[in-house]
């Protein structure tokens, strides 16, 4: 920590704000890389089975929905709690 | 370059968020959030109350509206989750639904600008009223005991591994639960309410520049349809909160088998 001070010339409060914000950053980016290849892999099989049989469209369309809502959650926690993070 | 990032200044998230106290104090204060939810609950009141006043067999108006409403409530998601048996349910489902699509559009109505559920207050509020439901719903329709064995205990999992599952389906269905159907709701109305303060303050620090002139129909474009894509938003997760809720109040009422 002494040797970052003197390397950036800051206050040790300015290092801390900044290095909470880095910290910030991580946390959504982080929490939103499951989240993002699980609603690829949900949509793209819906996709997939809408294609092979339009007329159950409706139900797979409900049921994708849900299965976003599901994934979506973790990277929801992860952008709230990148809030939370305290300074 | 360096002037277009000298006029950004993005407002922290308490200034976007928290509103000053109109009248009341303490727990009691009203403020411009609580203002937009009781204007909800009126319209929400109203638009019904309406509709069936002077209901005719051919709709007309309000009526139609409304009806349609149900309509989509009852075909999406009740016969989609519980079947003909969860139609008690419907009213119920109907008032969520709208509520909190209303509370979530304030988000782009000029003048108000700030959707109810960006604060956490009434998304926890509705998750803690969605878990006393569908546990009361459970209790009442298996007992006590058994609707606790199939919440922990589901059948068909070899027997080795419960030491496994029954931890785990006990803190998904009554702990997290609630709280995940409160954060989505809250979380992504907050994310959509900072989006579009983002982009309007990137469109109005890039108005503000001469020289950049060039580049600020791009912003304003992408603020348009972003404002768009928050109207999406809105009606997703109004429609998500209800088919979760009916979801679960279907698990809640018969054992997995």
């Amino acid at each position: 920590m002494e040797l970052l001070n003197v390397v950036a010339q800051q206050s040790p409060g300015e290092l801390a704000a900044g290095l909470t914000a880095v910290g910030r950053g991580i946390v959504y980016g982080a929490a939103a890389i499951g989240p993002g290849i699980g609603i690829g892999i949900v949509v793209g099989n819906a996709i997939t089975a809408m294609a092979r049989q339009p007329e159950a469209a409706g139900m797979v369309r409900t049921t994708m929905f849900l299965g976003i809502a599901f994934t979506e959650a973790l990277a929801l926690f992860g952008f709230v709690l990148s809030f939370i993070v305290a300074g | 370059m360096a002037i277009l990032v000298t006029a950004l200044e993005f407002p922290p998230v308490s200034h976007v968020t928290e509103w000053p106290t109109i009248f009341g104090e303490g727990l009691f204060a009203v403020n411009k959030v609580v203002l937009l939810m009781w204007l909800s609950v009126l319209i929400v009141f109203g638009l019904f109350y309406a509709a069936s006043r002077r209901s005719r067999l051919v709709p007309t108006g309000v009526q139609n509206l409304a009806e349609s409403i149900v309509d989509f409530v009852r075909d999406g998601v009740v016969l989609q989750t519980m079947g003909p048996e969860g139609m008690s349910f419907l009213p119920l489902l109907v008032m969520m639904f709208t509520f909190i699509f209303l509370t979530n559009i304030w988000e782009i109505i000029p003048v108000a600008q700030m959707p109810v559920n960006a604060r956490i207050a009434l998304p926890a509020y509705m998750g803690v009223l969605v878990w006393v439901l569908y546990n009361f719903i459970g209790i009442r329709n298996q007992g006590f005991f058994g609707y606790f064995k199939s919440v922990m205990f589901p059948p068909g999992v070899p027997k080795a591994l419960y030491i496994l599952v029954t931890p785990i389906e006990f803190v998904s269905t009554i702990i997290v639960r609630p709280f995940s159907l409160a954060v989505r709701l809250f979380a992504n109305m907050l994310a959509g309410h900072l989006l579009l303060v983002s982009f309007i303050t990137i469109t109005t620090a890039v108005f503000t520049l001469g020289p950049a002139l060039v580049i600020w129909p791009v912003s304003f474009g992408l603020l348009v349809a972003l404002t768009g894509f928050e109207v999406l938003v809105a009606v997703l997760q109004a429609f998500i909160f209800t088919i979760l809720t009916a979801v679960y109040i279907a698990g809640a009422m018969h054992p997995e088998h």
